[in-house]
């Protein structure tokens, strides 16, 4: 299913998402299950699929990470569900570092200094590897869909890091 | 496939007569109903003048009562009188086993789920509840004037699947249309949103007789968008009464108690809250167990007492606001939800947290009733024009069980309902053909830590090398908060059997089982009801499928349009008659015939909807 295309917007990685907010409502106010609560079982079960429909096309294209995927998807490129490893040196090296970084928050003598310090690395990271995934996926080229795809592998490390160095910050606050 | 009845703005379906729905607040200790009336929402009183009936059950010797008259039996008959059964719903006999000592009644094992012991043989909570439940509908049928065509009924947010499934079967066994199950939250925030025009973000904490719930909404332009939604299925008022019962022991000696005296006991516990709302100290005199008891309990004692549970209520308050992605400074309003939230240190803890003096304007036991009544005279139809638009969530993970013991989430908590997502499985044997699956609720790693919600055994899967078959399993979450599964093999299209286990729950044939074996229900009754079901769905078609042709017939060639009146001739035909499964069929043929001109609905709609909100744009 073309998400883009359910909401009548640009398959573009780029997108306005006030635009997208007041086009997913105005689909849900007309297709959302209150308004079939008194119908035919079968318009009640249609509307329910399609709201679900409308809720994951709207989830997928909200976040930039899936949008990325989803986009991918419809060039043929599907990474959603794959197992891979990378064999970039340099980036693994990068990684195994912060993963030390995180590791030393809760012993380290200001431990909110430290969560600052990881994750303004990990937002500048993120910054500049989605601005190199907008530009490939902009170019749309067989090479550069490659290239994005090696991105949002590389950005999903990303956000997972950040996530688990949400949940030291929650540790310590309890 | 598309929907048929589509009301455009400003036009309904088709013109018809109001029609009766009420809301129905079921609550762990009181339960009300309420309607819309005149364009008021209000709560319904029953003949004996009262709206908030407590939610007890007594199995007399010659009838069966519910409400005051049950509650003023129950000292003397602690054993068959069942209050709380709210906290039993959906609930397997092994994990109530904490309550076996405090309940007065006795709990029994029914296949693994939790039942009671009466002298009308063994209850459980979806008999119990239904009881409760047709008793508020006959106050609604008599208030109203008639039989009432739906209702909603709230759940706390924080109902897992199997205790709202349990509310659902119970509302069926009642009798009832149920047009949506509504998070008790969510009815609050309707009730006061529409009052006030609210905008912004909103906290409801809604701390009841037995559970606890806190939900954070955004209100903007009539959207009511539930941002995230925690708290404490098994937390409430009654913690607080027994936090009170516990330190009355301490002070009488008295360890033992029978059931008759722990009910004394709890009694006196509830007074002694209620009274500390407005006092400072609150005085006791009662007699339990052929024991003398008086004394005297300060408001600070009994914060002492119950401190620790409204910590608790604290903490959660502190993680929907992280699951929200909020801060408490960002929180305009704080809705107070419950009759515990009359409690001052809950009142003044509250506000402290979110910095807000907490809103109390329209009475915490019945704004959950008030706004069930909104949002169920809104679904019944009596509004051609929606105003408003609920956007809920799921309270909990939905997983499966993985590899060593472990869930893995298909559908994370605080996503937008309805949902639908697929899992991919794959055989680990050559030839392969069945396959069984675990699904489990909640938020941890391990299996033993969530809630178990069913097995499946997917079967008929062709036989393959190990990897070669791809079984694609879809949950789907529906607006009420319930799960239901499905499965198919990818590369042949095969669609697995699947056997539906509930593993604390009633399968259908049990659910069909008790309404046909109740005594109000005799075999005569059944097959009317089944028929008088089949009648209204035949209606719905019709009415729908007409509405259908008349804005949109134009999409139809002649041939189409000959072929579905002819099919809508035949249904209004057979409607008439008593034959249930003749309207079954003519409704699935009209059904059928029309599937692809609801598939050309939808997409006009579809642009419609997009097309006029460009329109709004500019």
């Amino acid at each position: 299913m073309n998400y883009f295309q359910l909401f009548d917007l640009p398959a573009t990685f780029e997108l306005d998402l006030t635009e997208l907010g007041s086009r997913y409502l105005a689909l849900q106010r007309k297709f959302h299950p209150d308004n079939y609560a008194a119908a035919s079982n079968r318009d009640r079960l249609m509307s329910v699929q399609q709201t679900a429909n409308i809720n994951d096309a709207y989830h997928s294209l909200k976040q930039p990470l899936l949008r990325a995927e989803h986009l991918l998807a419809l060039r043929g490129l599907k990474i959603s569900h794959e197992q891979r490893s990378f064999t970039d040196p340099v980036f693994l090296m990068a990684q195994m570092e912060l993963r030390e970084q995180l590791e030393e928050i809760s012993t380290s003598d200001d431990p909110e200094d430290a969560i600052m310090a990881v994750e303004q690395q990990l937002q500048q990271q993120r910054k500049l590897l989605l601005r190199q995934l907008a530009a490939a996926l902009e170019a749309n080229t067989a090479e550069q869909n490659q290239q994005a795809a090696e991105l949002v592998r590389k950005l999903k490390f990303f956000f997972k890091l950040q996530h688990e160095l949400e949940l030291i910050e929650q540790q310590l606050q309890d | 496939m598309a929907l048929l009845q589509i009301a455009e703005p400003g036009q309904s379906a088709a013109p018809h007569q109001h029609k009766l729905a009420a809301g129905i607040d079921l609550g762990t200790t009181n339960s009300l109903v309420a309607a819309v009336r005149s364009g008021q929402a209000s709560t319904l009183h029953n003949a004996a003048g009262v709206d908030m009936i407590p939610s007890v059950v007594r199995y007399g010797p010659d009838k069966t009562e519910v409400g005051q008259q049950a509650v003023a039996a129950a000292a003397a008959d602690a054993s068959n009188t069942i209050f709380s059964i709210k906290r039993l719903m959906g609930k397997g006999y092994a994990e109530t086993q904490p309550l076996a000592g405090v309940l007065p009644y006795q709990l029994v094992d029914q296949g693994g789920l939790a039942a009671v012991a009466t002298r009308e043989g063994v209850k459980n909570p979806v008999e119990v509840s239904a009881e409760i439940l047709a008793t508020l509908a006959d106050t609604a049928s008599q208030v109203l004037g008639g039989e009432l065509n739906g209702v909603v009924i709230t759940v706390p947010a924080y109902f897992d699947d199997a205790q709202r499934q349990a509310t659902k079967d119970a509302a069926k066994l009642a009798g009832l249309n149920v047009l949506r199950l509504l998070n008790e939250p969510t009815a609050a925030a309707l009730a006061y949103g529409l009052d006030s025009g609210q905008e912004g973000v909103i906290a409801v904490y809604d701390l009841g007789g037995g559970t606890f719930d806190i939900s954070i909404l955004r209100l903007k332009r009539g959207v009511f968008e539930v941002l995230a939604t925690g708290g404490d299925s098994a937390l409430g008022g009654d913690d607080f009464d027994q936090a009170i019962v516990g330190w009355l022991q301490q002070q009488s000696g008295q360890q033992q108690l029978s059931h008759t005296g722990r009910r004394q006991y709890l009694t006196a516990a509830r007074k002694l809250k209620e009274q500390l709302t407005d006092n400072d100290t609150a005085d006791y005199a009662f007699n339990a167990d052929e024991q003398k008891l008086s004394g005297s309990l300060s408001r600070a004692e009994f914060e002492q007492l119950c401190g620790a549970l409204v910590k608790k209520t604290i903490r959660s308050c502190r993680q929907v606001l992280r699951d929200a992605d909020l801060t408490p400074d960002e929180v305009a309003k704080v809705v107070m939800v419950g009759g515990s939230t009359r409690v001052p240190l809950v009142r003044s803890q509250v506000g402290q947290f979110f910095a807000t003096e907490p809103l109390t304007s329209i009475d915490p036991d019945k704004v959950v009733a008030l706004g069930a009544a909104i949002q169920a005279n809104v679904l019944v139809g009596n509004k051609a024009e929606h105003e408003t638009l609920l956007l809920d969530v799921i309270p909990l993970s939905l997983g499966l069980e993985t590899m060593g013991g472990l869930t893995e989430k298909v559908i994370p908590r605080n996503t937008v309902i309805p949902v639908a997502r697929a899992q991919e499985f794959t055989t680990f044997k050559d030839g392969q053909t069945a396959m069984a699956i675990h699904v489990l609720q909640g938020e941890r790693e391990l299996v033993e830590d969530c809630r178990s919600l069913a097995r499946f055994e997917l079967r008929g899967i062709p036989p393959m090398p190990a990897g070669g078959a791809h079984i694609k399993v879809t949950f789907q979450v529906d607006a009420d908060g319930l799960l239901s599964v499905s499965a198919e093999e990818k590369s042949t299209g095969v669609a697995a059997g699947i056997q539906v286990k509930p593993s604390y729950g009633l399968t259908d044939e049990q659910v069909a089982g008790m309404i046909s074996g109740s005594m109000q229900h005799a075999r005569q009754d059944m097959q009317r009801r089944l028929l008088r079901e089949q009648q209204v769905e035949a209606d719905r078609v019709l009415e729908a499928v007409t509405a259908a042709l008349q804005h949109d017939g134009a999409l139809l060639s002649e041939q189409e349009l000959t072929e579905i009146n002819t099919a809508l001739a035949t249904l209004a035909d057979v409607r008439q008659q008593e034959d249930t499964a003749a309207i079954k069929a003519a409704i699935e043929h009209t059904n059928t015939l029309t599937d692809d001109f609801a598939a050309r609905r939808m997409d006009k709609s579809i642009r419609q909807a997009l097309q006029g909100h460009k329109v709004d744009e500019v």
